[in-house]
């Protein structure tokens, strides 16, 4: 068999990552097989219908250097599940993968949040991978926080196994220089009665996207998968997300709100599959945008998928401006339109931002929302 | 005198509304306008507080002997005009805290005073929130958002006393609440008015006015005042209701 060969750019690159020691054989295996797959798919393209309103020729077009770090980290066979076949661009991802494991044990709870802050230096790429487990009946709270302050290129993974009864509370955050590309995805794994409750903050980067396939594996399950993208300039942020209920009486809420100014630009897809076997559930899914600017833009599509009657589910999308009714409201209380403008916009993310259970997190959050605004507004 | 109104015309969407209003309001008053549903008293309220749907298509309104049509609404809220709205808007997101100082604080710059930092802002609100007997937990709420109907009407009267407002203008403020929270609301009311300052109680049923006791009395009918008197023009309506008024209108 011949292996048609599409994408090279970053073959001497990997050559150097195999022959880095201490990996054990079957994750060279494993690396081996993702950096195949990019060789033979490439880099996602807009004729792909996934990337139909994402084009990363930015990122395909540049050669990003790759530090080879001799510390091989620990990862476990859970990796094995991670799907880096949807393309190429996590077929990437895990053929340069640095990993991060974290378990919390059976019945425990963690006070402290785990916390990861990943800050990528200029024309660099970076590709970390987090494998959180929960172990039945554990609660812990994970930080995913994103940073850089020049043009790179961040590619990053996160999978979540929420088991019997765990409860995980999870935070990204991605505030990447506007220069910036950024791709990440999150799987997460929900068995019987347990809880995931996540927020995801867009506001950096030139492009970026954010993958997120959540999966209800045992009964009983709730998950919230929440967000917020506030971009201006001409940023470009996508965030695909499926979430899969394949067993009964679980429940799913997604909101996910925009704020476009400028030139920038949001995609929201957001599928819902409700499969046969899972009566009993509830999915509630929302996605509301607000525009700034003539020249802002979003494409946003929430799809329902059902193949289950006994079924409680809603989904809606919202495009537009500020309402009239509540500017008016302000206006007439004595704050003049600029604020008033800035205030029900800031007041619109906060109702994601406000989720944030940790004070600090939120607090830089705030600031972060108000300086978008430009406003002189204190907390 | 406070406010003046002359043969006021206002049109939504092209419909006439108000067809040739007039009225007098001076300093220290509490006015009633009363009037069927559907007559304009919700469009008198919110054209004095400057509502862009609504077109002013002939008459005059001076405030304070300036013409008011010209300012922008936030304009006319810092120079002591307040609306309290027949129904609230909920703004998600914003503390009721927050939103009042900013809207405080507009109001002192406006008048060349000190503003208010978040913890000084604390204290006076708390001594204003003891007005319409309103607890503390609802500062740090959004807006309106998840009250209920009286909380929110509550909630409009404190935004009113946190402003000092030279005119209030009362929207029906004494619909959706149960007798308690109608006295509490109506005391607080009371608290707030002045020699300096005059109340538009703008109400259907009579029963507010038990409470707080007008000097004038207004039916509006038909987009016009058609009735005035005392305070027992009020009780005379209940007794008769609307519709010997009506016919006056027509
Ligand atoms: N936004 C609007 N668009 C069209 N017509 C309106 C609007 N608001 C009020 N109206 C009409 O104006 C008339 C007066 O309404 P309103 O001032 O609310 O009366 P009231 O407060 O006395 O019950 C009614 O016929 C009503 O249908
Ligand atoms: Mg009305």
């Amino acid at each position: 068999m011949t292996l048609a060969v599409k994408e090279t750019i970053y073959q001497q690159d990997f050559q150097a990552k195999l022959e880095n020691a201490n990996q054990p054989a079957w994750l060279k295996d494993l690396r081996e097989k993702a950096f195949a797959y990019f060789t033979e798919n490439g880099f996602p393209t807009p004729k792909n219908e996934e990337w139909k309103y994402t084009n990363i020729a930015e990122i395909s077009n540049f050669k990003f250097q790759i530090s080879n770090s001799k510390a091989e980290s620990q990862t476990g066979e859970l990796l094995k599940e991670f799907n880096f076949e949807r393309n190429g661009l996590t077929a990437l991802h895990l053929a340069f993968a640095d990993f991060v494991l974290v378990t919390i044990p059976k019945e425990t709870s963690v006070e402290k949040p785990f916390e990861f802050n990943f800050k990528a230096a200029e024309n660099e790429a970076n590709f970390p991978h987090i494998i959180v487990v929960a172990e039945a009946g554990s609660k812990a709270t994970i930080i995913e926080n994103y940073e850089s302050d020049a043009k790179s290129f961040t590619n990053s993974a996160i999978q979540i196994f929420v088991e019997d009864n765990a409860n995980v509370t999870h935070y990204r955050v991605q505030k990447e220089s506007a220069e910036a590309f950024h791709i990440g995805t999150t799987e997460i794994t929900l068995k019987r009665g347990s809880f995931y409750n996540s927020t995801n903050i867009n506001l950096g980067g030139r492009l970026s996207r954010h993958d997120i396939h959540l999966k209800f594996t045992g009964e009983g399950g709730e998950a919230f998968v929440d967000g917020l993208y506030m971009l201006s300039g001409a940023q470009h942020a996508d965030t695909h997300s499926t979430i899969d209920h394949t067993v009964p009486n679980c429940t799913s809420h997604q909101t996910y709100k925009g704020v476009l100014n400028d030139r920038s630009r949001g995609v929201f897809n957001g599928k819902v599959f409700v499969r046969e076997n899972a009566s009993g559930t509830d999915a509630q899914q929302s996605n509301k945008n607000l525009l700034l600017s003539n020249d802002a833009r979003v494409d946003t599509k929430p799809q329902l998928e059902i193949y289950n009657d006994d079924v409680k589910c809603a989904h809606g999308a919202t495009v537009g401006q500020l309402e009239e009714e509540e500017l008016f409201y302000l206006l007439s209380r004595g704050l003049n339109e600029s604020l008033a403008r800035n205030l029900l916009t800031y007041g619109f993310a906060e109702e994601i931002v406000n989720k944030i259970g940790i004070e600090s997190i939120k607090k830089e959050l705030d600031e972060a929302v108000l300086n978008r605004l430009q406003t002189i507004l204190e907390a | 005198m406070l406010l003046e109104i002359k043969d006021l015309h206002a049109a939504i969407d092209g419909k006439e509304i108000l067809k040739g209003l007039n009225l007098q309001v001076n300093k220290g008053e509490v006015h009633a306008i009363m009037g069927p549903n559907g007559s304009g008293k919700s469009t008198l309220a919110k054209v004095l507080a400057g509502h862009p749907s609504f077109e002013v298509t002939k008459g005059e309104v001076l405030y304070e002997g300036k013409n008011l049509l010209e300012l922008e609404p936030d304009e006319r809220a810092r120079e002591g005009i307040f609306l309290a709205f027949q129904y609230p808007v909920e703004v998600p997101g914003v503390s009721n805290s927050q939103f009042l100082r900013l809207a405080y604080n507009e109001k002192m710059k406006h008048l060349g005073e000190e503003e208010l930092d978040p913890l000084e802002f604390n204290d006076y609100l708390t001594e204003k929130a003891k007005i319409v007997e309103m607890d503390k937990a609802f500062f740090k709420r959004s807006v309106n958002e998840g009250f209920s109907g009286g909380e929110k009407k509550r909630n409009e009267i404190l935004q009113m006393a946190v402003l000092d407002p030279k005119l209030a203008v009362l929207d029906e403020t004494d619909s959706g609440l149960d007798i308690d929270a109608l006295r509490i609301v109506a005391e607080g009311v009371n608290k707030l008015r002045g020699a300096d300052k005059a109340i538009i109680l703008v109400t259907h049923y009579q029963r507010l006015l038990n409470y707080i006791e007008p000097d004038f009395v207004h039916v509006l009918a038909g987009g016009k005042i058609v009735k005035e008197g005392g305070k027992e023009l009020a009780l005379e309506l209940e007794e008769k209701g609307y519709d010997w008024v009506k016919a006056a209108g027509n």
